[in-house]
This record gives C-alpha cells, sequence and structure tokens, in this order.
C-alpha cells in the first residue's frame, strides 16, 4: 500500500492525548511498513511541547500554528486539514467527542472515504481497507470493506488498540502553518461548563450498585437503593437512566459521565457499551446482573449472573441483611 | 424557523435481542420490531420545542422505503408538520456518504435555517450529519445537548464532552446539529394520533425530484461496504453463577466478601 498514513494528535496542556500512540499502533495495522506522520494543532507554548514530546515517537510531526487553533475547534481544524494533507491519504483521527466533530466532514472534503469508530484492523487487500466495528451497543461486529484508493478518514475507538511505542526517536517537526492559511468558523467556541457534583461522589465509593435499561422504571430505583443501603454502597447508574431523567448525571458512570474507581462494581441491566466500561478504572471486581446471557458486560465481567435483576436483587438485599445480622449478633 | 429533521427507521434493541441469524452472516431479521432511531426522536421533540417558542415548521425526512413511512407518520403524530420519503431504487445499498448525498438534495429543494440529526443509530456510525454540513458548508455541531436561539442568525448550543462537562458554543444559522439523548423529554405519542396520522399524505421523492446523480449514490457509489455480522470469540468472560436466586445469592455474598466489599 503506497498511501501515506497521518495520525491526528489531540492534546490538552502541552501533553498529546493517550490516543497518540493508539493511532500509531493502528497505523502498524494499516500498513506495518508505513511510518505515520503526527499532525497536531495548536497555538504557542502548549503546542511547541506537544511536537517536542512526539519526536520521541513519530519520524515526523507536521505542526499547523495558528492563534485560531488554540482551542480544538473542529471546523477550522478541517479547513486547516484540507489545505496541509496530501490527496489518497489515510487519516486517522480519536473517536471521541472531537473526533466525531471532525471526520465525517473532513472526510467529504478530502473527497475520502470514511469508517467512524473503529475498533480492529483485519488488513489491505486490493484498494480495500479491512476493519471491524461494533453495532447496537457491541452486541454484534461487523467486518467493513473500505475503498481507500482515494483516501480514506479513519475514526479510531479509544482504547482499542495497545499503544506502541516507536523505535525511531528524535523525529523532526515540520512547521505546516504556512500552507494552512488564515481561518474562520460558522461555529465559535465560548466556555466549558463544568459537570455539577451531586449529593454523592461515586467517584468515590468502594461499591456501587449500578442500574441501566434493565430498570425498566423510575419506581424500580428503589430496589436498587434498599441493596445499596444494605451493602452501605451508593447507586450509580449508565447513560439511558440520565436520558430518562430518573437519576441525575453526577450518577452516570461512561466516557460522557464519571470515571469510577469502585472495589466492586454491581451492573444491573447494564448491557455494557464500551463508552460505558470507559468510565470503569481500576479493575474493580465486576458481578453483571442481566437477563440478556449475549449482554456483552458478560465479557468483561469477573461474576454473571443471568437473571431479571427486579427479582434477583430483592433476593439480594434480603440475603445481605441476614449476613450482617448474624455477624452483629455473634 | 424552517427545520428539517432527519430519522431512521431502525431495529428496537428494547424490543429484539439482536443476535445472528443461522448462516452468522447478518442478525436475525425475522420478526424484529423497529421504531425510529431513539436519538432521531430526541431531535424531533428539541425541534417541536424549538418551533413552540420561536415558531415556523418541522419537517421530518427519511431515505428509505415505504416500510420506512411508518416512522414519520410517528414523528407527524407527535406533532411534525410535514414527512418526506426519499425512495428510488437508486439510493439502495448507500453508506453514510450516500445518505449525505441524499438529504442534500432534499436541503437544497428548501429554505431550512436549521437541520437536526440524532447523533448516531445503533447500527450507524455517528457521521451523516457532519457530512451532511460538510457538503453544504454549513456550520456543524455533534453531541449536542442544548438549543438557545439567538434571534434570527445565530444559536447557543451545548455539546457533551469528557466526564459530563458541557462545551457551550456560537454556531450560525443554517446549521446542521447531531443531537445527543436527554437533551429534553420526548412526548408521549397516544395510539389515537398515530391512527389520525394515517391518512396524512406523504410526498416523495426520488434521485431525479432531488436533482441527484444516481452515479452518486446507492450500492456502486458506497466506498464503505459492510461484509457480514459476527460474534467474536469471548475473552475470559464472566463465571455464570448457576442454582436458584437464592442460591447465587449466598455465592455472591461470599465472593463479595472475600473482595472486601461487605463487612
Amino acid at each position: 500500500m503506497s498511501a501515506r498514513i497521518f495520525a491526528y494528535i489531540a492534546h490538552k496542556g502541552g501533553v498529546a492525548d493517550d490516543s497518540a500512540l493508539e493511532l500509531m499502533a493502528a497505523a502498524k495495522k494499516i500498513d506495518p511498513a508505513a511510518a505515520a506522520t503526527a499532525v497536531v494543532t495548536g497555538w504557542g507554548a502548549e503546542l511547541d511541547a506537544v511536537c517536542e514530546g512526539l519526536r520521541a515517537s513519530y519520524a515526523e510531526v507536521w505542526k499547523i500554528a495558528s492563534e485560531s487553533l488554540a482551542y480544538p475547534n473542529a471546523e477550522l481544524i478541517r479547513k486547516a486539514l484540507v489545505k496541509v494533507i496530501p490527496a489518497g491519504s489515510i487519516v486517522l483521527v480519536p473517536h471521541n467527542h472531537f473526533g466525531i466533530d471532525l471526520g465525517p466532514g473532513l472526510s467529504v472534503k478530502l473527497n475520502a472515504a470514511y469508517v467512524s469508530d473503529v475498533m480492529g484492523v483485519d488488513g489491505v487487500e486490493g484498494p480495500y481497507l479491512k476493519v471491524v466495528r461494533q453495532e447496537f451497543g457491541g452486541v454484534v461486529s461487523t467486518h467493513v470493506r473500505c475503498d481507500v484508493s482515494s483516501g480514506a478518514v479513519i475514526n479510531v475507538r479509544p482504547g482499542a488498540f495497545k499503544p506502541i511505542d516507536g523505535a525511531p526517536a528524535s523525529g523532526t517537526v515540520v512547521d505546516k502553518s504556512g500552507d494552512a492559511g488564515a481561518l474562520s468558523a460558522g461555529r465559535r467556541y465560548l466556555e466549558t461548563v463544568v459537570a455539577e457534583t451531586g449529593d454523592v461522589d461515586i467517584t468515590k465509593e468502594p461499591v456501587l450498585v449500578s442500574v441501566g435499561r434493565g430498570i425498566q422504571e423510575q419506581d424500580n430505583l428503589t430496589i436498587a437503593q434498599e441493596l445499596a443501603e444494605a451493602l452501605g454502597a451508593v447507586v450509580s447508574c449508565s447513560r439511558p437512566v440520565v436520558d430518562a431523567k430518573w437519576l441525575p448525571k453526577s450518577r452516570q458512570v461512561g466516557s460522557s459521565g464519571q470515571t469510577v474507581k469502585p472495589k466492586i462494581y454491581l451492573a444491573c441491566g447494564i448491557s455494557g457499551s464500551f463508552q460505558h466500561l470507559a468510565g470503569l478504572k481500576g479493575s474493580p471486581f465486576i458481578v453483571a446482573v442481566n437477563k440478556n446471557p449475549k449482554a456483552p458486560i458478560f465479557q468483561v465481567a469477573d461474576v454473571g449472573i443471568v437473571a431479571d435483576l427486579l427479582e434477583f436483587l430483592p433476593e439480594l438485599t434480603n440475603k445481605v441483611r441476614e449476613a450482617k445480622d448474624a455477624h452483629a449478633s455473634r | 424557523m424552517e427545520i428539517l429533521v432527519c430519522a431512521r427507521r431502525v431495529p428496537d434493541t428494547s424490543e429484539n435481542e439482536i443476535q445472528l441469524n443461522g448462516a452468522g452472516n447478518d442478525i436475525e431479521r425475522d420478526d424484529l420490531v423497529y421504531s425510529i432511531n431513539e436519538a432521531d426522536n430526541y431531535a424531533v421533540e428539541e425541534a417541536l420545542q424549538i418551533v413552540a417558542k420561536s415558531g415556523g415548521t418541522v419537517t421530518v425526512a427519511t431515505v428509505g422505503t415505504d416500510e420506512d413511512e411508518e416512522i414519520l407518520r410517528r414523528e407527524m403524530a407527535m406533532g411534525a408538520n410535514q414527512g418526506a420519503l426519499l425512495c428510488d431504487e437508486a439510493f439502495s445499498g448507500s453508506d453514510g456518504k450516500g445518505i449525505a448525498t441524499i438529504l442534500k438534495g432534499l436541503v437544497q429543494k428548501g429554505k431550512f435555517d436549521l437541520i437536526l440529526t440524532g447523533v448516531q443509530a445503533e447500527d450507524g456510525g455517528a457521521q451523516v450529519g457532519g457530512m451532511l454540513a460538510a457538503m453544504l458548508d454549513y456550520p456543524f455541531a455533534s453531541l449536542v445537548n442544548s438549543i438557545e436561539v439567538l434571534g434570527e442568525k445565530k444559536l447557543k448550543v451545548g455539546r457533551e464532552i469528557e466526564g459530563g462537562n458541557k462545551e457551550m458554543n456560537e454556531i450560525d444559522l443554517p446549521c446542521v446539529l447531531s443531537i445527543q439523548t436527554g437533551i429534553n423529554e420526548p412526548r408521549y405519542v397516544g395510539m389515537r394520533g398515530i391512527r389520525q396520522a394515517q391518512s396524512l399524505e406523504i410526498p416523495t421523492y426520488g434521485a431525479a425530484e432531488l436533482g441527484i446523480d444516481s452515479g452518486s449514490v446507492g450500492e456502486a457509489a458506497a466506498k464503505v461496504k459492510r461484509d457480514d455480522y459476527f460474534v467474536p470469540a469471548l475473552g475470559k468472560g464472566a463465571e455464570i453463577l448457576q442454582g436458584s436466586n437464592e442460591e447465587i445469592a449466598d455465592k455472591l455474598i461470599e465472593l463479595m466478601k472475600a473482595k472486601g466489599g461487605l463487612q
């Protein structure tokens, strides 16, 4: 394969995002012989620090500096990249809130193919890049074929590729700022509103009873609350419960919610999408309760219980209370 | 404000367990219950709320076949003023870019100030809105979880970013926004409303009416194709506890005690 591969590097506070080395790993899977080029946009000392850091793993780092790129506005960045990236290239972008903004439009302007949320690369076959995606919250996977003969933008799932440290080190930084020119956008960043902290801080709790769509109704939350009380735990949840306004956002575990690191995590009626699992850190002991034996949560849980949580949780609550009473009376 | 909402009919995962078919190359599609994609329904609700405050109309469009018309009727029962079914043999097998190309044809026929899509379908790629915006040279914002109208020409939109934080932006109209679930509480649609919507006229547009070159859409133009579905070999997987609920609860308590979760 002859296409040049670029990795768009997100960064914050002068430090490259974890995805920087994951994208390098994805590039190696696409073409083991290719040396991917890092492309970084931003401004000032922070941008220079990121470029300097990337030299350790990327042989070539393309820097696009502009005061208008100080905050990562996808529309401005797209315009800059379109001017700088050669036709026919493969551009790798992390599939997060920024990549979802950037990737699809970038592919249109580069007249390239687009595949989102790629979690595996099977290789290249003729003009096709063969990749793996998931659908339906990870219940099924798909093999996808993408014609890359006129280039491609591939959004790569964070955490899906094991980061590799490039051997070369002491790469070169190439300043492409002049090629990008003046930039303006129809969307302007105003401010970031930091999440409100709720009545309890789920990020500090050692035991979480977490509920998902399987709780079915708001009234059923009592079942989870009773179990949490018996265990001395608190109730957290997955996205659908917050969408339904049954629990506040501060109780949500996941990439768009809180990152938690409990010792024990009881996932009740939670299917286990990667966005949810991204919020679980520190290798907790995961107990999954789900009616559907094929729910993806069973792949990552330590212990699984195939049952209706509305029946199982009250039983467990009773047993926990009994166990505590026995302990107290000893 | 004239608002277009692009919607899709998808397998309803709250009504079906998605699984592989016997041949192991597709999901089992017999007896699947379909409904409007969840995020698209939030987008329609948001459009209705904007129009209730600022005036205008809401049009709901989908690319599909006669079968997909039911979601347009459902959203019209919810309050959308018009539906549009974008249907043509030439559209069959389109990838994300093909779908965006078809929708662009509809946008260019009308005078829409605001175009909404759901952020993602469960079998989709969170891509059509961003592509459509780029094709139209309209500004775009994804993962939108709040919208405030600022006069005739601008909106203030919030985007969901990491850690439950919210990125606030000002965006010029016309623009395309992809709507995140949870932005509002979609209104309930009763059976009566859906029955009443059955008699409404829904116009159908083909490639010719939309001014689309048939070669730019459909399977032949699709650069991205799904070869098959599969279920990956499990990793270690969970130890599944067997027995009655009572027995399982006993075992689980022992395990949790060992892990220090129960004193």
